[in-house]
């Protein structure tokens, strides 16, 4: 044993023992490898997020400088982003501004807490422009510093009032009123000037208020239904140069000026703000393209999982692995230090694709190729272990090649094989724990799902087992059942679109195409899925925007978390009016120095304050609820936490857009925020209502006497607004819904039910059922032709006549309009007389009765007959066998001497069988003892002979030539004559049937060759001299060719006489339309013929035989087909391609052959060529039959699954799931209407959408029989066979119409 | 678009046509020559394949309408579909990759050029189209001239997986810094070995590659010679060196798509 070896049985052993483990325990390790995933990916949110958004980078205010060129003058070069070098565009200095009006009176209006803070804006603004510092090197004002700005850009003509041009990038709220103080006072309504420009969408960028106010919309406090009344906003000045002396001036002027004592800001740190540039369309296509490529990749590869319970879930499980192990090594990398420098997202696609999914599918094909029915555990085990040395290869491969790129020493490719080492590393860990995992589970559910899918109908399957067996007669039983065990449909490939039928009391509507968009509707709930997202979103936006909501509130309870202990304080001194601004003078007291020392002292003081406050914030919300109710006029302005920096708040787009008004670009760029200088101001009631606008007390005056309470009025002016949109708003949605009803209901039932005519008139009273359906206008009405006694084996028709044969060997000849029985062959006349000889035979006598009578009470005792015992039944088996009997001899005869006899045959027939009575009694003598009544009945099920008998004939079942397969019953008629000395004679029934003009050619299973008149029920000719049973038929203008059990193929003639009886024209309307040659149908004197005979067609039973186009095309059990041409019966191909004998073939007049097999495949042939056009793989077990449209094939499989194929690509369209046992029959009406047989009816499919049209129930007597065979005839109606009836269904033409 | 179909006709039918072939290959042999300069795709370096496909014959195609069975139709629209894949294919990789050069100034092309349609020339992606649908199509019907069908990872997600990577080096060769050119190129050549070790190993694909490469070098140094476009720091005559890498890589990964594509079409099967 070499090492490789060893290596490999140690390796698979561990997978094995890994899957094993995997597959006990699946949810612990699924929560563990979670956990691990998280606790490798933890470290990732300590990265910055991938994408556009700002970088930031702070550093302390104190001897802050701006960097140099090479930035190295701090020190430690690695903290230090990359981007931190030069002067940022701007540096940006806020003036944070709280006003309040304090105390607040109760004769204020809402508006005034708004309106003269936002006056003293002005002087405020003044006061900075006129700044100045003096000092030693001389005056500098604001202008020098300030960056300056120039036009607006081209498209802004709108913002060209309101944003400065042309001098210093000051911003304040006052721009809405251009900085004019008389304008503001002139102004009715602020609010609304203020509110004018916001867009009335949900915001994503920065808004005009945003930007002159300088903080967050919500954070302004400018509303009326605000509770706090302090109204915030910034003064932002856009500066040049940093100049730490005069801003150190300013902010300790506007300290000066305007206290905040209570002021906890922070003012130490500048932040640096990075930009990152602007992704164009040129730079997206080719990462685009990766992508799209990367998701095709996924989508081939996810696309061959099969075989599992949940495709969509696997698929999911696979990307999830290999996403998560990209994460985790993302994660692991910077764990140890390793800072990404690659772009995330370009190179996330390629390590995708190295990493790859291709081990994850070979897991899930090898785990689901395992033997189904071993446990799920140790096909698990069975599964890894199966693929482990290949996984370990590639594995091993792969690593190579990475590290072969490690030594590239090209740093990102390095970088690059690293993630990607570590990917495949933490990717092979996922497949092992987490997908192995995944997969046991979901193998798990499909068994399960497989067990009840099984389990309750266990007393239908009975048949179809038995079916299955019988279809396979060559293979002997221990192998048949193979298929058939539970186990061997244990994989049920999923198919594409499976339609399940509904439960019954759906199934007979035929649904018009308004119910059908309902039915939608209905099954995916798509009108309530969208009302309710529709509704979440609505009511969401309502409560966001509205200014009485959840916005305000959530604003209020943020700035309200203050400290109380100040509400209880009496207010700060409020620096009585408005100091002289814009004298610089003032400034010259102010050194440099000093008001830095100021601000520290001052710093630390609050630091002091700010260090009780917590203790106090505990009690503080109720405190001040109380304290604010009860007081009513006392406010306090609070600085907090959530002030700081009030700039981050914005969206990260401000500062971008503002600066791009100026077409200045921030991409790649930073610029430097300067920590904001807090303001507070406290106004004077007196103040405020000199500001008042004299508007604003007009329309607030009817309140004001109205409302004692001085909140009244504040939120009325704008809730009534609220108010009223939403009122109107629900009324619309309100007549919409409305609307959307009356027109359902419209749609639903329409008006005009009772003015259809008589018919619907009744219906009146009830318009709709509790679908909302009114059935059709015509009702299908099935034809049920009862007469024979057993099952009905075989049928054939040629459109005007419609022939039976039942297991007894009796033939019926219908007429396919009326359904009448025109002849019964042998004839009951006849019978009776050739039967009378025996005593038992009057238990008979009835039967020619009830044949021809239709009678229910003879059904009746015909069921009773098969309950109660055996013995009766085995006259019903013996019956035919006397008349095969009868038939034979005569043929025997016949071929000894044909010409003379023949012609005698039907006389002779008449007699009397004198000559029979003897043979008669001798055979019913020798059953009498041994066969019949001896209980071979009941020993039915019988191992060899009888599963072989049927099964050669089988496959043929269903499409309306060939008997019904396996049926117990038949089996049991074949076993139960065995006397050798009657042999074959004896024991011929008949197995296959063909019809054409009046001449019915029927095959028996003792290698006879008959030829009947269907009208007048006579012999008109026979053939016996194959000794093989004839399995199919097939009858062709004149030709006749029979395939036999033994594989041979007999080709006949069918030739006429010169003696010319009279013509035997059947009357019938649509006789002349019939393609039979004339001379046949005078019928006189036929000969059949054996003109060729093709010994060894096959070598084993031919199971399938089809005629068209002048190619005959033979099935057979040896797994191959053959083709010959039809008139010199030469073989032309022999089609090889299927694993299995073949059990349904199709040929039309197109060239097309069709055929499917016992290995579950349909195959399609160029009859031209030979060649195979396509190969699929159709059922699980047999296909029982196939089917061709012009566009489709139709194939029905033990699986009990129809499908529909597009002929041309071979492609599943999709499949329906038929209940179990019923799958069998099937037949094509048009090209676009599809009969299936199922339990007691009939259903209509439309076979473009694969909608069921309608169910037809065939009376209530066989509810439980599957119909069988389905045969099309060619006046639109089906005939299909229930037992021992025939039904006559005639398709509407509503159905034609439908579509 | 007849001449494709001929020689993927003749690759079809092994027995027949390869005389034909053989004697198109001798007549067409000058017609190839102008074929190579019309269909200059070159300016984009990654699918400037077409030298060797412009060499099919154009002389077999009247002889390839003999036949017009049901199945020859159907072949023949299959043909006319893959080579409409591959042109679509090639022409949007050409624009896609050829961005990602001009964005890192690797491909100069003339001021006027830059200003129109994604900054490219207009005459790239058609020529790109045309060269890898020839290729494609070329790469099939060598297959079956060797009589050795491409069995190795027969699927589209491996052909998705190559074209990402091929994709990848496209990439890495424009925006990757390199300590020179000569680290560059070597890096790329065994990149683009191992693109084909990973996804082709056939023996006829690394010789077409090898071919490809080669001729498409040649037209692009016959181009940047004559001044339709340049290339920054040339560094191989007028090229850069890792041209040919991305040429072969390129080939590659046209072939597997067209060996894909080719692979829709159902093996006939035997018949006696």
């Amino acid at each position: 044993m070499t090492l490789t070896e060893r290596l490999r049985q140690r390796i698979s052993g561990a997978f094995y023992s890994h899957g094993l483990l995997c597959a006990s325990y699946p949810i612990p390790i699924i929560l563990f490898t979670a956990l691990c995933i998280l606790a490798c990916c933890s470290p990732l949110l300590k990265l910055p997020l991938p994408g556009t958004g700002p970088v930031e980078f702070s550093t302390p205010l104190k001897d802050y400088a701006p960097p140099g060129g090479q930035g190295l003058q701090h020190g430690e070069h690695g903290e230090r982003p990359d981007w931190y070098v030069g002067a940022p565009v701007a540096y940006i200095q806020q003036i944070f501004v709280k006003a309040t009006v304090s105390p607040w009176q109760k004769n204020l209006l809402a508006v005034d807490a708004v309106r003269s803070p936002l006056a003293r804006v002005f002087p405020l603004v003044e006061e900075i422009r006129n700044h100045a510092l003096r000092d030693s090197s001389g005056v500098r004002s604001l202008e020098e510093v300030c960056l300056q700005v120039t036009d607006l850009l081209p498209g802004l003509r709108k913002l060209r009032n309101l944003l400065p041009e042309h001098g210093c990038l000051l911003l304040s709220p006052g721009n809405f009123w251009q900085n004019d103080r008389e304008r503001f006072n002139a102004d009715p309504d602020i609010i609304k000037t203020i509110h004018q420009h916001e867009p009335k969408t949900l915001q994503t960028s920065a808004t005009l208020k945003d930007l002159l106010f300088g903080l967050p919309g919500r954070y302004s406090g400018v509303s009326l239904s605000g509770r706090r009344r302090v109204v915030s906003y910034t003064v932002t000045l856009g500066l040049q140069r940093y100049d730490s002396r005069f801003l150190s001036s300013l902010r300790s002027r506007l300290k000066l000026l305007h206290p905040s004592p209570n002021c906890s800001l922070r003012e130490e740190s500048v932040v640096h703000v990075h930009f990152k540039e602007e992704i164009g369309i040129a730079e997206l296509i080719p990462l685009v393209t990766t992508y799209i490529i990367l998701f095709a990749y996924i989508y081939f590869s996810t696309r061959k999982i099969d075989m599992v319970k949940s495709k969509w879930g696997l698929a999911l499980a696979a990307v999830v692995t290999v996403l998560s192990s990209l994460l985790m090594s993302v994660g692991l990398c910077t764990l140890f230090g390793l800072t990404p420098t690659l772009n995330g997202g370009e190179i996330f696609p390629y390590l995708v694709v190295v990493i790859g999914l291709e081990n994850v599918l070979v897991l899930t094909k090898s785990v689901v190729s395992t033997p189904v029915d071993l446990e799920v555990k140790l096909r698990i085990a069975q599964g890894l272990s199966n693929e482990s040395w290949s996984i370990m290869k590639n594995m091993a491969t792969e690593l190579g090649i990475i590290l072969i790129g490690y030594f590239t020493l090209v740093p990102a490719i390095q970088e690059f094989c690293l993630f990607a080492v570590v990917g495949l590393v933490s990717d092979f860990f996922l497949q092992m724990f987490f997908f192995t995992t995944v997969l046991s589970i979901d193998i798990r559910r499909m068994e399960l799902a497989d067990l009840n899918k099984r389990l309750p109908p266990e007393s239908c399957p009975a048949r179809a087992p038995c079916r299955a067996r019988a279809l396979r007669p060559a293979v002997p039983p221990a192998l048949a059942p193979q298929a058939v065990t539970p186990h061997g449909v244990g994989t049920q490939p999923v198919t594409p679109h499976t339609i399940t039928l509904q439960p019954s009391s759906l199934r007979n509507l035929r649904l018009p195409k308004r119910l059908r968009v309902i039915y939608f509707f209905a099954r995916t709930r798509l009108a309530q899925r969208l009302i309710m997202a529709g509704t979440v979103i609505w009511i969401g936006i309502l409560v966001y925007t509205d200014p009485a909501g959840l916005r305000t509130y959530l604003t209020s309870q943020v700035t309200e978390q203050s400290p109380l202990g100040d509400a209880g304080l009496p207010a700060m001194p409020v620096p009585g009016g408005v100091l002289p601004a814009g004298d610089p003078k003032l400034d010259l007291s102010v050194f440099p120095s000093e008001p830095e020392a100021l601000s520290e002292n001052r710093t630390q003081q609050r630091e002091q304050k700010a260090r009780l406050e917590p203790e106090q914030q505990p009690w503080g919300p109720e405190g001040r609820g109380n304290g604010q109710l009860e007081l009513g006029t006392e406010a306090q302005v609070t600085w907090g936490a959530e002030d700081e920096e009030i700039w981050r708040k914005l969206s990260f787009r401000h500062w971008p857009a503002l600066f791009s008004y100026y077409n200045i670009t921030l991409a790649k760029r930073y610029i430097s925020i300067l920590p904001a200088i807090p303001v507070t101001l406290y106004l004077n009631p007196q103040e405020a209502l000199e500001m008042r606008h004299p508007q604003e007390t007009w329309r607030s005056q009817p309140f004001l006497d109205t409302a004692p309470r001085p909140e009244r009025p504040a939120p009325r002016g704008h809730q009534d607004v609220t108010l009223y949109k939403v009122a109107a708003l629900g009324l619309a949605s309100g007549i919409v819904l409305v609307l959307m009803l009356f027109l359902l209901y419209r749609v639903l039932c329409p008006k005009n039910y009772g003015q259809n005519g008589p018919g619907r008139r009744r219906r009146g009273d009830l318009p709709c059922d509790d679908y909302g359906y009114s059935p059709p206008e015509t009702e299908i009405v099935p034809l049920v032709l009862r007469g024979h006694l057993m099952d009905i084996e075989c049928l054939a028709s040629d459109g005007m006549l419609l022939v039976s044969c039942c297991l007894v060997g009796q033939i019926r000849v219908w007429d396919a309009q009326t359904g009448d029985c025109l002849t019964v062959i042998p004839k009951p006349r006849l019978r009776r007389d050739s039967s009378g000889i025996f005593d038992y035979q009057e238990g008979w006598d009835p039967s020619p009765d009830g044949k021809n009578g239709l009678e229910d009470s003879f059904e009746s005792s015909h069921q009773l007959k098969r309950l109660l015992g055996p013995p009766q039944p085995a006259l019903f088996c013996d019956q035919p066998d006397l008349t095969s009997l009868i038939d034979t001899n005569f043929l025997e005869h016949a071929k000894a001497e044909p010409e003379p006899r023949l012609r005698a045959v039907g006389a002779r027939r008449k007699d009397s069988g004198y000559d029979f009575s003897s043979l008669v009694g001798k055979v019913y003598e020798e059953h009498g003892g041994s066969g019949c009544r001896n209980g071979t009945f009941p020993g039915l099920p019988a191992p060899h002979g009888p599963a072989g008998l049927c099964g050669g004939r089988a496959p043929a079942c269903g499409e309306g030539e060939g008997g019904c397969g396996g049926d117990e019953t038949c089996a049991g008629c074949d076993k139960s004559s065995p006397p050798p000395s009657w042999g074959g004679d004896l024991e011929s029934s008949i197995w296959s049937l063909e019809l054409q003009g009046n001449l019915i050619v029927a095959g028996r299973s003792n290698g006879k060759l008959e030829v009947w008149d269907a009208i007048e029920g006579t012999l008109r000719s026979s053939n016996d001299e194959g000794q093989s049973g004839i399995t199919a038929l097939v009858f062709l203008n004149n030709r006749i060719v029979a395939a036999r059990l033994n594989g041979s193929l007999d080709f006949f003639s069918l030739e006429t006489h010169t003696s010319l009886n009279h013509l035997q024209f059947r009357g019938g309307p649509g006789r002349s339309s019939l393609p039979p040659s004339p001379e046949l149908c005078r019928g006189a004197a036929l000969r059949c013929r054996l003109t060729h005979s093709v010994a060894c067609a096959h070598h084993k039973p031919i199971t399938a035989l089809r005629a068209a186009a002048g190619r005959l095309v033979t099935g057979s059990q040896d797994h191959t087909l053959r083709v010959f041409r039809l008139e010199d019966s030469c073989c032309l191909f022999t089609l090889q391609g299927h694993s299995g004998a073949i059990t349904a073939v199709y040929i039309d007049q197109t060239m097309v052959l069709a055929s499917g097999g016992q290995d579950g495949a349909i195959c399609l042939w160029d009859v031209l060529t030979g060649s195979r056009v396509s190969h699929m793989f159709a059922h699980r077990g047999d296909v029982t039959s196939l089917t061709c449209t012009t566009s489709c094939v139709i194939s029905s499989g033990l699986d009990d699954v129809i499908s529909i194929w597009d002929r041309s690509s071979g492609v599943k369209l999709y499949s329906i799931q038929q209940e179990l046992g019923c799958g069998a029959s099937l037949g094509v009406i048009s090209d676009n209407l599809l009969v299936t047989g199922g339990q007691g009816c009939v259903s209509f499919w439309d076979i473009g959408y694969g909608d069921l049209l309608q169910t037809v129930y065939l009376g209530k007597s066989n509810e439980s029989q599957p119909a069988r065979q389905i045969l099309v005839l060619e006046n639109a109606a089906i005939v299909c066979n229930f037992g021992s009836e025939l039904s006559l269904v005639y398709v509407p033409s509503v159905l034609e119409k439908l579509d | 678009m007849p001449r494709l179909e001929s020689c993927a006709w003749s690759c079809s039918c092994t027995a027949r046509g390869r005389h034909r072939t053989q004697l198109g290959d001798t007549a067409a042999g000058l017609a190839a020559k102008v074929g190579e300069m019309l269909s200059s795709s070159v300016s984009n370096p990654s699918l400037a394949l077409v030298g060797r496909g412009a060499r099919s014959p154009s002389t077999s195609s009247a002889s390839s309408t003999a036949s017009s069975t049901s199945s020859t139709l159907n072949w023949s629209q299959h043909l006319v579909q893959r080579s409409v894949v591959l042109f679509v294919v090639g022409a949007f990789m050409a624009l896609v990759l050829n961005l990602l050069q001009i964005q890192r100034n690797v491909t100069l092309f003339p001021d006027e050029v830059i200003s129109t349609l994604f900054s490219s020339a207009w005459w790239v992606p058609p020529c790109c189209g045309t060269a890898a649908a020839v290729v494609g199509l070329l790469y099939p019907c060598i297959d079956s001239h060797l009589g050795e069908p491409h069995k190795f990872k027969r699927e589209w997600a491996s052909v998705m997986r190559c074209i990402a990577v091929f994709v990848g080096i496209n990439h890495a060769s424009a925006k990757l810094d390199f300590a020179n050119n000569i680290q560059l190129s070597l890096t790329l050549a065994a990149l683009s070995l191992g693109l084909w070790w990973t996804f082709d190993r056939s023996r006829s694909g690394l010789g077409l590659g090898i071919t490809i490469a080669f001729v498409a070098t040649l037209i692009t140094q016959f181009l940047v010679y004559n001044g339709v476009y340049q290339y920054t720091s040339p560094d191989f005559l007028y090229i850069r060196s890792w041209l040919p890498c991305i040429f072969f890589s390129g080939g590659v990964t046209v072939g597997n798509i067209g060996r894909q594509l080719a692979m829709g079409i159902p093996e006939k099967p035997h018949n006696d």
